[in-house]
C-alpha cells in the first residue's frame, strides 16, 4: 500500500523546522566544519607526489580512462603499477601502438592481447615519451588508504550526528527538569504563603457566584445558533479538503528497487531528461529507460567519484546501486561481460493517471515544447522523485485554460491561425479556445 | 358477506391448466428468496459452527477491512525492458505486413503491435490480388490469443520436449519404411512449403501427399483443369462485368474461397448513368441475393435447369416465373456480349464446366493469373478416407485440417484413425483429430510463423512472425526441415527459395515490407492430386448425373453454406466471430436451418417472439440415407424457395472449444461426397430452441423514405434528385418548410468550420454487409462480448451495427404502397410481416450518427455526452452515472449499456477474462466498467493520434490520413472518412452527392455521418 505525508503538513512543516532550527542552529553549524576536513586532505595526497604524475593525471583521465582503471580492471586491465611490471621501452611501444607489436609477434605483446579477450587497445602515435612517462608516474603512485579515510570519515560524522541527537534529549531533559522544577516552586511557595496568611487570620473575600459561561452560552440562543452555522461550515470545508486530498498522491515518493538519484544524473552531471526518457518526444509514455540505456554510460562508471557520496548516502551505499543495477542486467564486472542472466527491475510507479485518462507526453513534450520540470518539478534537484504535481483534472485545466498554443512556428495550425485570427482578430490562442477542454480529447 | 363470485380479467384465466396463466403466476415473482433451502434444515443450522455472534463479527470485520483498505491506492510496479528493441517504442504502434492462409481464408494484412503484441489485424492495400480481409480474417489476431491452445508436442496424450518428439517421428518413419503413408494438408498455395512437401516425399518415397479442404472447390477445380491444364480457380473481375448472373454463386460470401466484393462494388456505383445488373437465382437468401437487382428464388434442382438453359440448353420444365426470369437474364447476357459473366456453386464438373466455357470470352474472367486457394481433389480425399477405413493406409499426418470433425463420415474415419499405426497431427489445438492422433505437434497461430503463399499465380505473399512463439510450439515446416535433416530454420529456407527465385534479384527486404511481391516468375509448384494422375480429363463421364438425385420425388434440397462469422468452422473458439450476427438472420451464437414460410407451415415449424422480445424456433431432425442431425433449430427465412432448406457448416464443434462457443450443430455429417447440395428429410422435434437474434424489426414499417432511400437506375438517370431523394419538410408558420432550412432548426448552430469537421460517408450501395467493419470496431475499441444470454436479452455490446431490412412487398417502394392503401389498423399487422416469397433485402450499417444536435446530450443530468468542435459526439464514460436516459432518447438506438462488468468477470468468461485473451486489448482505448453507457467515438484515439503526428511533423493533415476503424476495413469502399473542413477531401465530394441523405432527417439531428441511397438496375431489356 503506498503511503502519502499528509499534505495539510506541509504547510505548517515550514514553520515547524524554523522553530527547530532556531533551537538548535548553533549545534548544526559545530557539526559541518569537521566534516569538510577529509575531503581537503585527501586532496592533498594527489597533489603531494611530484609534477609528473599531476600531468600524467590529465593525460590519463583525457586518453586512458574510457577504458583503464587504477585499480579495477575495465575494458583494458588494471593500470596501477603497471610501470614497475613491463620495461619501460616496451611500454612506449605498445602504447603507440600495440597492435603493431602484436603483428610482429612479440611474445608478451601477444599473450598480454590474448590474456584481455583480445580486446583491441587504441593506438597513440601522437603521445611523446615524455607524456607516456608522466602517465606511469600517475599510475604507479602507490594506493591511498581510501577505507581508512572513508572509515575515519564516516566514524566522525556519525560520532558528530551521535552527540547532536544526545545533546538535543540533554538540552531538552534539562530544559523539561528545570521547568518542572520550577512548577514545584511556585506551588510550595503559593502553599507557604496561604499558610502563613491563614496563621495571620486574613479572611479572603468569598467570590459571587456568577453563572457558568458554558451555560450563559446555551441560554443565548442567537450565539448557539451562530456558533452551529459557523461549525457546520467549517466543518463542511475541512471535510471538503480532506475528501480533494484522497488519492491525490502529491509528495509520493516511494522506495526504488534501486536508489536512482535523478540529483546526480540530471543536477549535477546535467544528463538531458530526454537522453534516458527519449520516448517522451514521440510517444504517449515517457518512457522507464531500458537497462541497456543505463550500461551505455555505466559499463564505464563502476563507482561514483568520492565527492558524490552525501552525509546521507555513502559511496559505498551508491556504489551498492550500481552494483544492483549490474546484477539486473547482467554485467559481470570482473570479467567485463553480459553473463546473459537478467532481473528486470520492477519499479515503482510514481504518477499514476487513472486508465479512463488519456495523456500524451509527446504532445506536450515535442509539439508543445513544456520542459519536464513544469510537471514533475525541480526533478534535477531530487534525490529521491516524488509526485510534484497534484495531477488532478482541475490542475490539468487550469494549465489549458492559461497556456497559448504556439501557432507561429508549426505548419499544421497555419490554416486554422489564418481563419481565426479572420474571424476574431485575434493573435493568441490558449489550448482552452483550441478545443481543449472537450471531454473526449482526453477520455476515451 | 363474502361474495362466491369468480372475477377474471382474461378469458385465459377460465380455461382450467392454463399454461399462459401458469406461467404469469410464476413469473410474478421471480426470484424467490430460497429462505427454506436455507433456514429449513434445523439441525444443520444448529450443528454449525458459526453463531449468529460469530457471523456479525466476520461481517463487521470484512466492512472494517474493506473500507480501510479503500483508503490508500495500490502500488502500481512498472517494468522496462532489460534491453529494449531497437524498433519498439513503447507507446507507439508498429505495423507488419503479413499474409493469412489457413486453408480456407487467404489474406494480404497489416498487424497492429503494441510492445510486441498484435492488437488488430488491417487490411494490406499494397497487395492487389485475390484475398480479402473479411470479418474472419480481421478476428483472426484473438485466435492467437485463445487460451484452449496447445502448449506443447505430445505423445500419446503426454507431453514431452521437442527432441523427444523429433526421435519418436524418425524412429516411427523408420519402422513405417515401406508402408503407405499418407500426408493430408489444408491448401498452403506456399511455393516453399510445396518444394518442402516434395523434398520430404522425395526423402520418404512412402508418403504421399494428398490436400484436403474441408469446404471442397473440387468441381471447379477438375473443370478448370480440364480446360486450361492448372489446377486453380478462374479469378474474377466483377467491375468489367455488366451483367452479372449468379445461379447459387454467393460470391460476396465465400464462394470458390475468394470474395469478390471489391470489384463488384466498383461496378454498382453508378458512374456515367451506367452500372452493372445482377440476376441472382438462388435457393438460400445470401448477401448476394439481398444485393442483386433481380433476386429469383430457385432450389438447386431448379439451378440445375437454369443454368443450363443459360448456356444454350431450353427453359422447359420450370415454373414460368422463373422461365420468364432466365429468358431474360439469357438475353441481357447475349447482349452483354463479352462484357457478360456466369457464375455458378452447383458443385459437380458439369455444371462448372458449363459455366466456364460460358465465359470463355468474357472480360471479367481470368484465366492466366487464377487463383490456387483450393486444390483438394474430392476423389483424392475419397481414397484417402476409404483407405483409412479399410486399413490399407498405414500412417496418417495431418497437417491444419480436421478430418474427423470436418469429414462427413467422421465416425467410420475415426473408428480407422485409432486403428492406424502411425497417426500424426500438426494442430494448434487439441481439436477432434488431434484428440485421437498418438503424437501431437503443436504448431504457433499464423502471426507467429514464416511463411509465403501464391494466393493468385503471379502474385508473391510472405507471411511473417509478430510475436515470439506464446507457447512451445513449431511451425510444420520447421518439422518437416528437422525430419528431412535439413540444419537449416525455415526463415533460412524461405529466404533461400526465394532468393533464388521469386525475388528474382529483387529485394528480399522490400519484399519483407510489403508482404507482397507480383512478379511474373514461374516458381514449380508440386503438382498435387488429380494432376498427378496425368492430363486425363476429370470426372466428367460420372459427375454428369452427380446431381441426378436432386430428381428423387420427395423431400427438401439442402443448400450448405458456410457462415460469415466462422466459416469452416477453424476459429469457432473466438468469441468476436461467435457473437457477430448474421448479416442476413441476424442471429448470433447459432446455426440453424433456413425454411421458407410455406413449407414452414407444411411441416408446422413456427417462429415466435416471447414476452422479453426474444426469438425462439422448433426443432427438426434433417435425414440424409441413414445419417441424422438431430434437433436442429430452424429460422423462418424471407425469400428462402420453397422446397429448399439451408445449413450453415462449420458449428458444432465439441473438441478444445470453450462450453459457451460450442455451439450449433455439425453440418459435416450431411456433406455426403462433399457436395454442397443434398436431398434430405426433414421431420418435426419437440421443443423450442432459443436463438439470440438482434433485429426482429424486419421490415421497415414503410417509412423506407426516412431509413433507407432506394431508387431505380432509370429514375436516378432520369429525375431529378428531389424526386426520389427528397429533403423532408416540416412546419414553420403553418407553411411547410426544407428540415435543413435554418429557420427550422431550434438551435443554435455550431461553430464548426475552424479545425477539422469529421464526417463519415457510407455507400448503401457498396456495402455488401459483409461484417469485416464490426469486428475491426470490436478490436480497435475494446468491445466487450456479452454471450449468447445477453444477446438475447439484446444487451449486445457492438458499438456499430449491420442493419438487415426486408420490404412487405416485392420492393419498398411497393411496400409504401400497400401500407397508403390499408386502413390503419390492417397496416400494424401487415407492417411487422415481411413479404416471405421473395422480399427486396437492405443493408444499412450504423453506428452512432454524432448529431450536430444530438438529442442525448441534451438530457444527460451530468453533461457526460457533449459535442466536441470537431464533429464528433463524446463520451466521457468516467463522469457517466448511467440513468440510460441518453439511450432512451437516441433515435438511432446506437447507444449501449454495461449491465454488467464484462471484463475479468466469471460469468462472462471470454477474452476479456483471462490475461491471454486480454492482450489483444488496445491500449489506447479503455475498458469500460459496469453501470456506464458507451457507443461509437469515430475512432476519436485514431484521429486524434493523426492530428498529433502532423502536429509533431509540423504539417497539415493530408486527405485519407483520417481514418475510423470501420472505413479501414471496408475493402468495398463503401465507407470513406474525414475532413469536411478540407476543401479537398474525398468526404466532401461524397457529401456533396445527389445520392446523400441523413439518416431520419425529419428529427432535424443534423448527424456527420451521412448515407448514400441504393441504386438498383431493374432494366430488363
Amino acid at each position: 500500500m503506498k503511503k502519502v505525508n499528509f499534505i495539510h503538513l506541509r504547510s505548517k512543516l515550514p514553520l515547524l523546522l524554523l522553530v527547530f532550527l532556531l533551537t538548535f542552529s548553533t549545534t548544526i553549524y559545530s557539526q559541518d566544519a569537521p566534516a569538510e576536513t577529509p575531503t581537503e586532505a585527501s586532496a592533498g595526497v594527489a597533489t603531494g607526489a611530484g609534477g609528473d604524475a599531476a600531468a600524467g593525471e590529465a593525460l590519463f583521465k583525457a586518453n586512458c580512462a574510457a577504458c583503464h582503471k587504477l585499480d579495477k580492471k575495465a575494458v583494458g586491465p588494471a593500470l596501477r603499477g603497471v610501470g614497475e611490471k613491463f620495461d619501460r621501452d616496451w611500454l612506449y611501444k605498445w602504447i603507440h601502438n600495440s597492435q603493431a607489436l602484436i603483428a610482429a609477434g612479440d611474445a608478451q605483446a601477444v599473450k598480454l592481447f590474448e590474456e584481455n579477450n583480445k580486446a583491441v587497445m587504441t593506438a597513440f602515435p601522437a603521445l611523446s615519451e615524455t607524456d607516456i612517462d608522466d602517465i606511469l608516474a600517475y599510475t604507479d603512485q602507490p594506493k591511498a588508504d581510501p577505507v581508512a579515510a572513508a572509515g575515519a570519515e564516516t566514524a566522525t560524522s556519525n560520532a558528530g550526528n551521535d552527540g547532536g541527537s544526545v545533546s538535543n534529549s540533554i538540552v531538552i531533559a534539562a530544559l523539561a527538569l528545570i521547568f518542572l522544577l520550577l512548577v514545584i516552586m511556585l506551588f510550595l511557595v503559593t502553599n507557604t504563603l496561604k499558610r502563613i496568611a491563614e496563621a495571620n487570620g486574613v479572611v479572603y473575600e468569598e467570590k459571587e457566584k456568577r453563572t457558568p459561561i458554558w451555560k450563559a452560552f446555551v441560554q443565548n440562543q442567537f450565539l448557539v445558533l451562530v456558533f452551529s452555522i459557523f461549525l457546520l461550515l467549517s466543518a463542511g470545508y475541512f471535510a471538503y479538503g480532506y475528501m480533494m486530498q484522497v488519492g491525490v498522491d502529491q509528495g509520493y515518493a516511494p522506495v526504488q528497487p534501486i536508489h536512482y538519484s535523478h540529483k546526480i544524473h540530471a543536477g549535477d552531471n546535467q544528463i538531458d531528461c530526454n537522453f534516458c526518457h527519449s520516448s517522451a518526444r514521440k510517444s504517449k509514455h515517457s518512457g522507464i529507460p531500458s537497462l541497456n540505456v543505463c550500461m551505455n554510460c555505466h559499463k564505464n562508471i563502476s563507482e561514483v567519484a568520492p565527492e558524490t557520496a552525501t552525509e546521507e548516502y555513502s559511496k559505498e551505499f551508491y556504489d551498492g546501486e550500481i552494483a544492483k543495477l549490474y546484477k539486473a542486467v547482467g554485467w559481470d564486472p570482473a570479467e567485463q561481460k553480459y553473463t546473459g542472466k537478467t532481473e528486470p527491475v520492477k519499479w515503482v510507479r510514481i504518477h499514476n493517471l487513472p486508465d479512463f485518462a488519456y495523456f500524451n507526453h509527446s504532445q506536450h513534450v515535442t509539439v508543445a515544447g513544456i520542459a519536464c520540470q513544469t510537471c514533475h518539478g525541480e526533478i534535477q534537484e531530487m534525490e529521491i522523485v516524488e509526485q510534484f504535481a497534484p495531477l488532478t483534472m482541475g490542475w490539468c485545466i487550469n494549465c489549458h485554460r492559461e497556456t497559448n498554443v504556439n501557432l507561429a512556428t508549426n505548419e499544421y495550425y497555419a490554416k486554422i491561425h489564418e481563419e481565426l485570427s479572420k474571424k476574431y482578430g485575434v493573435e493568441k490562442l490558449t489550448i482552452a479556445e483550441m478545443g481543449g477542454l472537450e471531454c473526449g480529447k482526453c477520455h476515451y | 358477506m363474502a361474495s362466491n363470485k369468480k372475477y377474471w380479467k382474461s378469458v385465459e384465466e377460465l380455461k382450467e391448466d392454463s399454461t399462459i396463466v401458469k406461467a404469469l403466476q410464476d413469473n410474478e415473482f421471480v426470484t424467490e428468496i430460497p429462505t427454506d433451502e436455507f433456514l429449513g434444515d434445523k439441525e444443520a443450522l444448529e450443528s454449525s459452527s458459526t453463531t449468529r455472534r460469530d457471523f456479525l463479527k466476520y461481517v463487521g470485520f470484512t466492512t472494517a477491512a474493506a473500507t480501510l483498505a479503500a483508503c490508500e491506492g495500490p502500488v502500481v510496479k512498472s517494468i522496462p525492458y532489460v534491453v529494449q528493441p531497437d524498433e519498439i517504442v513503447p507507446g507507439v504502434a508498429n505495423y507488419y505486413a503479413s499474409t493469412m492462409a489457413d486453408g480456407f481464408d487467404f489474406a494480404n494484412v497489416l498487424v497492429k503491435t503494441r510492445e510486441g503484441r498484435p492488437i488488430k489485424i488491417e487490411r494490406n492495400d499494397l497487395a492487389v490480388n485475390g484475398g480479402s480481409a473479411n470479418a474472419r480474417v480481421h478476428a483472426s489476431v484473438l485466435s492467437l490469443y485463445d487460451k484452449n491452445r496447445l502448449t506443447g508436442p505430445m505423445l500419446d496424450g503426454a507431453a514431452v520436449t521437442w527432441p523427444e518428439f523429433d526421435t519418436a517421428v524418425a524412429q516411427k518413419m523408420n519402422e513405417m519404411a515401406g508402408k503407405d503413408i499418407v500426408l493430408l494438408t489444408q491448401t498452403f498455395a506456399s511455393p516453399s512449403t510445396s518444394k518442402l512437401i516434395s523434398e520430404f516425399t522425395a526423402k520418404y518415397p512412402n508418403v504421399r501427399h494428398v490436400v484436403y479442404d474441408a469446404v471442397s472447390c473440387s468441381g471447379a477445380l477438375d473443370a478448370f483443369q480440364n480446360k486450361y491444364g492448372t489446377r486453380a480457380l478462374p479469378d474474377y473481375d466483377f467491375s468489367k462485368a455488366e451483367v452479372i448472373v449468379s445461379v447459387g454463386a454467393d460470391f460476396l460470401g465465400d464462394w470458390q474461397g475468394g470474395s469478390y466484393s471489391k470489384g463488384y462494388a466498383q461496378g454498382r456505383i453508378p458512374k456515367n448513368g451506367k452500372m452493372s445488373r445482377h440476376i441472382q437465382f438462388e435457393a438460400n437468401l445470401t448477401l448476394t441475393g439481398g444485393k442483386a437487382d433481380k433476386r429469383v428464388p430457385a432450389t438447386p434442382s431448379q439451378q440445375v435447369e437454369i443454368l443450363k438453359a443459360l448456356t444454350g440448353g431450353s427453359a422447359s420444365g420450370l415454373p414460368a416465373n422463373i422461365a420468364d426470369a432466365v429468358a431474360k437474364a439469357k438475353a441481357q447476357l447475349q447482349k452483354a456480349g463479352s462484357k457478360a459473366l456466369l457464375v455458378t456453386n452447383l458443385p459437380d464438373v458439369a455444371s462448372q464446366t458449363l459455366a466456364l466455357n460460358f465465359n470463355a470470352n468474357s472480360e471479367a474472367i481470368d484465366v492466366n493469373r487464377p487463383l490456387l486457394t483450393r486444390q483438394a481433389s474430392n476423389s483424392e480425399v475419397m481414397n484417402v478416407v476409404n483407405g483409412v477405413i479399410s486399413g490399407s493406409i498405414k500412417g496418417l499426418i495431418t497437417v491444419g485440417v480436421d478430418p474427423v470433425y470436418s469429414l462427413p463420415n467422421a465416425t467410420e474415419f475415426a473408428e480407422g484413425y485409432q486403428k492406424l499405426e502411425m497417426s500424426l497431427a500438426f494442430a494448434m489445438k487439441q481439436d477432434a483429430t488431434a484428440s485421437l492422433a498418438k503424437m501431437v505437434a503443436a504448431t504457433p497461430h499464423y502471426l507467429e510463423s514464416w511463411g509465403d503463399a501464391q494466393i493468385k499465380k503471379g502474385t508473391y505473399s510472405l507471411t511473417q512472425p509478430t510475436i515470439r512463439p506464446l507457447f512451445n510450439t513449431r511451425q510444420f515446416q520447421d518439422s518437416i526441415l528437422q525430419w528431412t535433416g535439413n540444419t537449416q530454420n525455415y526463415y533460412d529456407y524461405l529466404k533461400e527459395t526465394w532468393t533464388s527465385s521469386v525475388l528474382a534479384g529483387g529485394s528480399w527486404s522490400q519484399a519483407l515490407h510489403d508482404g507482397f511481391l507480383a512478379s511474373d516468375v514461374e516458381v514449380t509448384m508440386e503438382q498435387v492430386n488429380a494432376a498427378a494422375e496425368g492430363a486425363g480429363v476429370i470426372e466428367e463421364g460420372t459427375s454428369n448425373g452427380a446431381l441426378s438425385f436432386l430428381s428423387q420425388e420427395g423431400g427438401y434440397d439442402l443448400t450448405l453454406y458456410t457462415s460469415v462469422g466462422l466459416g469452416d468452422g477453424q476459429q469457432a473458439n473466438n468469441p468476436w466471430l461467435q457473437e457477430l450476427p448474421d448479416p442476413i438472420t441476424r442471429a448470433s451464437w447459432d446455426n440453424y436451418l433456413t425454411v421458407s414460410a410455406a413449407d414452414a407451415e407444411a411441416l408446422d415449424l413456427v417462429n415466435e417472439h416471447v414476452s422479453n422480445g426474444a426469438l425462439n424456433g422448433s426443432y427438426v431432425n434433417i435425414k440424409l440415407g441413414n445419417v441424422v442431425v438431430e434437433n436442429v433449430p430452424v429460422i423462418i427465412q424471407p425469400g428462402q424457395a420453397k422446397g429448399s432448406v439451408g445449413l450453415a457448416l462449420g458449428y458444432g464443434k465439441k473438441a478444445a472449444i470453450q462450453e459457451e462457443m460450442q455451439t450449433g450443430v455439425n453440418a459435416y455429417p450431411l456433406y455426403q461426397n462433399f457436395s454442397n447440395i443434398q436431398k434430405v428429410t426433414i421431420e418435426k422435434a419437440s421443443g423450442m430452441h432459443e436463438f439470440a437474434c438482434v433485429q426482429l424489426q424486419s421490415t421497415m414499417a414503410g417509412r423506407s423514405e426516412d431509413i433507407i432511400k432506394e431508387t431505380t437506375l432509370e429514375i436516378f438517370n432520369t429525375k431529378d434528385k428531389s424526386v426520389w431523394n427528397s429533403i423532408p419538410v416540416t412546419d414553420y408558420d403553418h407553411s411547410p418548410i426544407s428540415v435543413r432550412d435554418k429557420k427550422a432548426d431550434i438551435w443554435s448552430p455550431f461553430e464548426d468550420t475552424v479545425g477539422h469537421h469529421f464526417n463519415l460517408s457510407i455507400d448503401l450501395n457498396a456495402c455488401t454487409g459483409c461484417g469485416a467493419c464490426v469486428i475491426a470496431c470490436h478490436a480497435e475499441n475494446n468491445v466487450p462480448v456479452v454471450g449468447k444470454e445477453e444477446v438475447r436479452k439484446f444487451r449486445d455490446m457492438h458499438w456499430l451495427r449491420i442493419d438487415r431490412y426486408y420490404s412487405a412487398g416485392e420492393s419498398f417502394k411497393e411496400e409504401i404502397e400497400t401500407l397508403e392503401n390499408l386502413p390503419a389498423f390492417d397496416s400494424y399487422k401487415v407492417v411487422e410481416v415481411p413479404a416471405y416469397e421473395n422480399p427486396q433485402v437492405a443493408f444499412q450499417p450504423v453506428m452512432c450518427q454524432h448529431c450536430n444536435h444530438a438529442p442525448c446530450e441534451t438530457v444527460c443530468p451530468v453533461a457526460a455526452t457533449s459535442h466536441g468542435r470537431q464533429g464528433q459526439n463524446q463520451m466521457a464514460y468516467n463522469r457517466c452515472v448511467g440513468t440510460r436516459y441518453c439511450a432512451n432518447n437516441c433515435p438511432y438506438k446506437v447507444r449501449r449499456f454495461n449491465w454488467f462488468l464484462y471484463a475479468e468477470n466469471d460469468a462472462f468468461d471470454f477474452n476479456m477474462n483471462n490475461d491471454l485473451g486480454r492482450m489483444v486489448l488496445n491500449p489506447d482505448v479503455n475498458v469500460r466498467s459496469r453501470g456506464v453507457m458507451e457507443k461509437c467515438s469515430l475512432c476519436i484515439q485514431m484521429t486524434q493520434k493523426t492530428i498529433l503526428d502532423a502536429k509533431r511533423d509540423g504539417r497539415p493533415v493530408k486527405d485519407g490520413e483520417f481514418q475510423t476503424a470501420c472505413a479501414n476495413a471496408c475493402e468495398t469502399g463503401a465507407m470513406v472518412f474525414g475532413d469536411v473542413n478540407d476543401k479537398d477531401s474525398e468526404v466532401l465530394k461524397l457529401k456533396g452527392n445527389d445520392r446523400m441523405y441523413h439518416l431520419l432527417e425529419n428529427v432535424g439531428t443534423k448527424p456527420n455521418v451521412f448515407y448514400h441511397a441504393i441504386i438498383k438496375n431493374t432494366s430488363e431489356a
